[in-house]
């Protein structure tokens, strides 16, 4: 077997779609033997929270497909067209686009954010939450589950610098 | 082919797939052999990726009925 190898992740972002590729690849990575830590940094820091609230927002991604979950195969195919007028201006727009998404993902067999969380902590990757970033917004050790370690830039790149993947998300 | 145990991830996306073999065949005997169902395409490359990364070998693959299968024999 080959010496085990390291990975580095930052996460900076929580909406849904950005909660995706940390918690993917720190799962997958420790599933490969690999010593992985992913430090939670600005708004990645609430995916720490026990209770994920992310949502999208298609106002901010002009380019995420905006398809339905359900009806006939064509009708799902569309890619309906949707002005920011819309996405950035009607209230709860961003919950109804994260209810599709949730249930599109149900559907294809995707776990959820917090299921590839569980995974993570049980194939014992350490998620690091960013002391400096909490202070900021004003979180406690206790709001996040437990396991959660805390730390800053130092102490990351301490890790990082021996690491054979490091990537910021 | 005889296998000692299996796993079906139908239905399964990624990264569930390898997550779910990696914490069965955990389980196993070394030598041992896992039979793992996907309904996944990209579990074609996932499951041999990591099973040569992790020093499993995957003795046989196949697939048919809109699933693929893969025959784990657990390294030491």
């Amino acid at each position: 077997m080959a010496e085990r190898k390291k990975m580095a992740l930052i996460a900076a972002q929580g909406s849904l779609d950005w909660a995706y590729p940390p918690f993917i690849l720190a799962s997958t990575g420790a599933a490969m033997d690999m010593e992985v830590k992913v430090f939670f940094t600005f708004y990645g820091l609430p995916l720490l929270k026990p209770k994920i609230k992310a949502k999208v927002t298609p106002a901010a991604n002009p380019a995420m497909p905006m398809k339905m979950p359900f009806g006939p195969k064509g009708f799902q195919n569309i890619d309906w067209p949707m002005p920011h007028a819309i996405t950035g201006v009607v209230p709860g727009f961003d919950s109804m686009a994260t209810r599709l998404m949730k249930k599109t993902f149900k559907k294809k067999g995707v776990a959820t954010i917090t299921e590839l969380r569980e995974m993570c902590v049980m194939l014992g990757v350490e998620l690091i939450a960013c002391q400096m970033t909490m202070d900021v917004f004003g979180f406690e050790k206790e709001d996040f589950i437990d396991g959660v370690t805390f730390g800053g830039a130092a102490a990351f790149l301490d890790f990082a610098a021996d690491a054979d993947i490091q990537m910021f998300m | 082919m005889a296998h000692d145990d299996e796993i079906d991830c139908s239905g399964m996306n990624c990264p569930l797939p390898v997550l779910k073999t990696k914490m069965k065949i955990d389980g196993m005997a070394a030598g041992s052999t896992l039979k793992v169902i996907t309904t996944d395409p990209g579990s074609c490359q996932d499951i041999p990726a990591w099973a040569n990364r992790v020093g499993h070998e995957v003795v046989e693959t196949g697939e048919g009925d809109g699933k693929f299968w893969f025959m784990v024999k657990r390294g030491e």
